[in-house]
Order: structure tokens, then sequence, then C-alpha cells
């Protein structure tokens, strides 16, 4: 694939936290409209890398990254507006965030610190985030109800409709389903898989099957180290090249 | 349960003794008259109105200087060994005697910002005075609201100054209210950093500008129950009603309005 489908490259990026380092020398590409798996048994960096990657990192007191990434050819740490780069990238954290704010103030709130006032056009952002976070249905006779009164799985949509509001080019998912039940997960699952043709999405899990069922893509990340990356077939056919790679995939340990 | 009674019990019998002796001088007539014939008659009118505006001077510097103060500290600081000195320092602050906190108002104010003693000079040292307990309070209320808001606001491409006014200002507003309310009823009742800067034993008249001086509800039951003689026993008694009447009042105000908010908290 020529280099112009890459959104994210990351060069050799290591992470360390006041001196201990958390990652090391990861070097990957997402490609525009593909899900991009990272696997792997908690505490390996999964989550540290994507604070490097939308640089939450400056916020969180300590850390400090080398190597380089580059979002759509641009080096992210030379990025002026930190701002307009985080708003390009959505996130949804492993516990779903409600704001406290109603359901329709939680999917308006990107689009309003970005400026938009006008009453018609959040409706109809509302609207199509929810819709296509599969939560439309569920909540349209209730928009004014608080965010947080939702169950767990409906406010883990609301996030990603939420996420889906500031028009990232890139969704980053971590563990999204660690508080959400078999079936919402399969729903969600089916939006992503709706999602992949507009944007891009990193998917950490740890749960390997999702990774399979999902990811076009996936990376194995143990203990720090990006152990191996591949076509997502390739790795949970036997035929990934690191035995570490297998053995966590079948379930040998992890 | 003996050490609750213990503690419940003083309080209790302050307060029966404080409504047998005091309750007949309360009226109102006590309440708007001057004190006359060499203040042992008449009401109290000019120190409660001086309290009053003591106290609001007080709070239009410490409230919004606090609130300030604190948002930074609690949002914008890193923790560095600067912030960890200002964090210390003022917890210190809110532990300095008050009658430190009068001669440091007469040298700054009175003396050095030549305000005189007056108004204005009383309730800008009651506002350094209460200044740590609205940023503590403040910065309290601003933790309670939990990091994760933060972070969602941020990866959302929000700045911190539009998470702060969206997400956690709104949410903090019930902690901050209730700690400067608790401030109201602090500074009502503080003597010694009025005395020297601005309170006044008596005036005839009530002042007409900041920079005039003023009398005092907590400076006056000290007049009238020391320094006055042939005082009616009603008087100081009344006063001192009046005084714990509106610190208790205001007390429970501010923990009705904590009960509210709780009920209302939205996550």
């Amino acid at each position: 694939m020529s280099k112009k489908t890459n959104l994210l490259e990351v060069r050799d990026l290591s992470i360390h936290y006041s001196g201990n380092t958390i990652l090391k020398d990861v070097t990957l590409d997402v490609r525009k409209n593909e899900i991009f798996g990272i696997i792997g048994p908690s505490g390996s960096g999964k989550t540290s890398f994507l604070k490097a990657v939308n640089r939450m990192d400056e916020l969180t007191s300590g850390m400090s990254t080398t190597g380089s990434i580059r979002f759509q050819g641009y080096d992210t740490s030379a990025w002026k507006n930190l701002f307009s780069l985080r708003k390009k990238m959505g996130v949804v954290f492993p516990l779903p965030v409600g704001l406290p704010l109603s359901i329709y103030e939680n999917v308006a709130f990107a689009p309003r610190i970005a400026g938009t006032r006008n009453k018609t056009d959040l409706d109809r952002i509302v609207e199509r985030c929810l819709k296509r976070a599969a939560l439309w249905d569920e909540v349209k006779d209730r928009l004014d109800s608080l965010g947080s009164l939702l169950s767990g799985g409906q406010q883990q949509r609301l996030t990603i409709a939420r996420a889906l509001s500031q028009e990232p080019d890139l969704l980053m998912l971590d563990e999204f389903s660690i508080a959400v039940d078999p079936v919402t997960t399969m729903r969600i699952e089916d939006v992503l898989r709706e999602l992949k043709k507009e944007v891009s999405i990193i998917l950490v899990t740890n749960l390997v099957q999702q990774a399979e069922r999902l990811a076009d893509r996936t990376s194995f990340f143990l203990n720090g180290e990006q152990v191996e990356t591949g076509i997502t077939e390739d790795i949970f056919n036997g035929r990934a090249t690191d035995q570490r790679t297998i053995d966590y995939v079948e379930g040998r340990f992890g | 349960m003996l050490m609750t009674w213990l503690l419940i019990l003083p309080v209790l019998i302050i307060l029966v003794l404080l409504i047998i002796r005091g309750g007949p001088a309360i009226s109102w007539a006590f309440l708007t008259e001057f004190p006359s014939n060499g203040m042992t008659e008449g009401g109290i009118f000019p120190a409660l109105l001086g309290t009053l505006f003591l106290v609001s001077l007080a709070l239009v510097f410490s409230v919004p200087l606090g609130i300030a103060a604190a948002i930074y500290l609690s949002e914008y600081a890193a923790d560095n060994w600067l912030t960890r000195a200002i964090n210390l320092a003022i917890i210190n602050l809110a532990g300095v005697p008050s009658i430190v906190h009068a001669l440091f108002g007469v040298g700054a104010f009175v003396i050095f910002l030549q305000f005189g003693t007056s108004i204005l000079a009383s309730s800008l040292t009651l506002a350094i005075m209460t200044l740590p307990v609205v940023i503590v309070a403040t910065k309290e209320s601003l933790q309670s609201v939990p990091h994760a808001f933060r972070e969602a606001c941020w990866s959302m491409g929000a700045t911190r100054w539009q998470t702060i006014r969206r997400i956690v200002l709104p949410n903090a507003v019930s902690g901050i209210l209730t700690g400067v309310i608790l401030e109201v009823s602090r500074t009502a009742g503080e003597t010694a950093p009025i005395m020297f800067t601005g309170a006044a034993f008596f005036l005839p008249f009530l002042p007409e500008t900041v920079f005039d001086q003023t009398m005092a509800l907590s400076l006056h039951l000290f007049v009238v129950s020391t320094q006055v003689p042939d005082v009616p026993e009603h008087l100081p008694y009344g006063v001192a009603l009046l005084l714990i009447g509106i610190v208790l009042s205001m007390n429970a105000l501010s923990i009705g309005f904590r009960v509210y908010l709780r009920n209302k908290k939205k996550w």
C-alpha cells in the first residue's frame, strides 16, 4: 500500500514515566479506513500508547516520549494547536464517562466548544452522531435527561457518539467493552464495522477474540515491547512469527 | 455516646442561657435604634449594619481572589516545589491567630496604604484572614469533580478553561458556596482584626463611605460587656444572642444548601 494511505505513522516511539520505560521502540502505521487492533495483557503499555498519540501525556506529569508520531503527514510534537490535534482524535475510555450534562449536551459539547451555536446545526449533529452510535432510538424521547443516568452500555455508546461529534479522523477505543454487556458489545462492534468506512480506528483490547473479529491488522504488545504487528488473520491462524504471540492468542498466558 | 453529650451539652447550655437572659432584649426597637444614654439603653442598629458592611466588603475581596487562586492551584499549577510551598503557606495562613492578622492590617492597610482606621482597612484585614478558608474550600470542591471528566473534555479538544467553565465549576459550585457561607459566619464573629483597623467604640451616626469607621456587633459585645459601667444585664446577652444567631443560621444555611445540592448531584 502506498504511503499516502497512512493516517498515523509511529516510528521508534518510546514512552517513559519518571525514568521508567513503559513502552519502547514502537513502529507502526495506521491506514485510512482500517481497524487497527492492539492486543496484550494489562500493563503492556497499550493505554500509554494512546495517550502519547493524542498528546494527553502533556497533562500527565512525569510522562515523556521519544521517537516520532506523524498524523496526516505532520509530526504531532510540532503541531502548534494541541486542541485541534485532539479534536481530530476521538477517544473512548474503558469506563464510560458520561459528562454531568444532558444526553443532548454530552453530544453537543464538542461542536459547541468548536464554535457551533446554531440550534438547528446542533440538533442535526446530535441526531446524526447518536444514530451512528446506535443509540438514537433508545434516547430520542429523553435527550434532556442526564447522560450519567443511562446504563453502562448506553453510556459507552453515548461516549462513542460524543467522540464522533468531534468529526475525528481517528477513533481510539481503549478496552471499550470492559463495563458493557455482551449484547451491547456486539452492537458496538457492528457500529465500528460501519464507522470504518469513514474513519480509522485504533482498537485497544485485552479480548483477543474481539481483535480477531474486528481488526484488519493487529499489533501485540507485551511488557512494553511491540512483539509483532501483522495482518489479523496471520496473527490468529498460527502464522505469527513470534512464539509469544502464538501463545498469547491461543490463551496459554495473559 | 457520653462523649457526644459532653460535646453537645456546653453548646446547649450556652444557647439556653443566652435565650433566657438575652431573649427579652430582642425586639424591633433593639434592632433598629441607636444605642443611647451611654450605651446602657437603646438598640444596636449601627453595629448590626456595620457588621453587614464589613462582611460584605470582605467577601467582595476574598471570594473572587480566593476562587481564582484555587482554580489556579487545582487546575493549572504543575506539581512542583513552588506549588507545594504555596499550599503550605495557605494552610499556615489559616492557622495564624487573628490578632496577628489585626496587626498586619494596621501596618499594611491603615498605615502603609493610608486607608486610616476605616471600613476598607477592616474589610481587607478580614478578607486576608478568611482567604485561606475560601481557597481550601474551593480547591477541595474542585478536586471532588472526577478527573475522568477533565480527561474526557480534553480528549475532545477542549482547552483547560473551557473544561473548567463548562464542567468543573458548575459541579463544584455547591462546595464553593458552602465554604463562602461558612466564611461569612466566621467573619461576622471576628473581633480582633477589626478592633484596631476600623471598628469604633461608639459612633452617633452611620458611616457614609468606606473610609469612615463603623460600629460592629462583635466589638459592641465586648464594649457593653466590659467597658461600659451600669449596662443592664439583658443588653450584652441580647447582642450575644443576635451574633450567635447570625452565625448559627449561616451554618444552617450552608448545611441545608449542601444537602440540597448533594441530592441534585449528577454522577
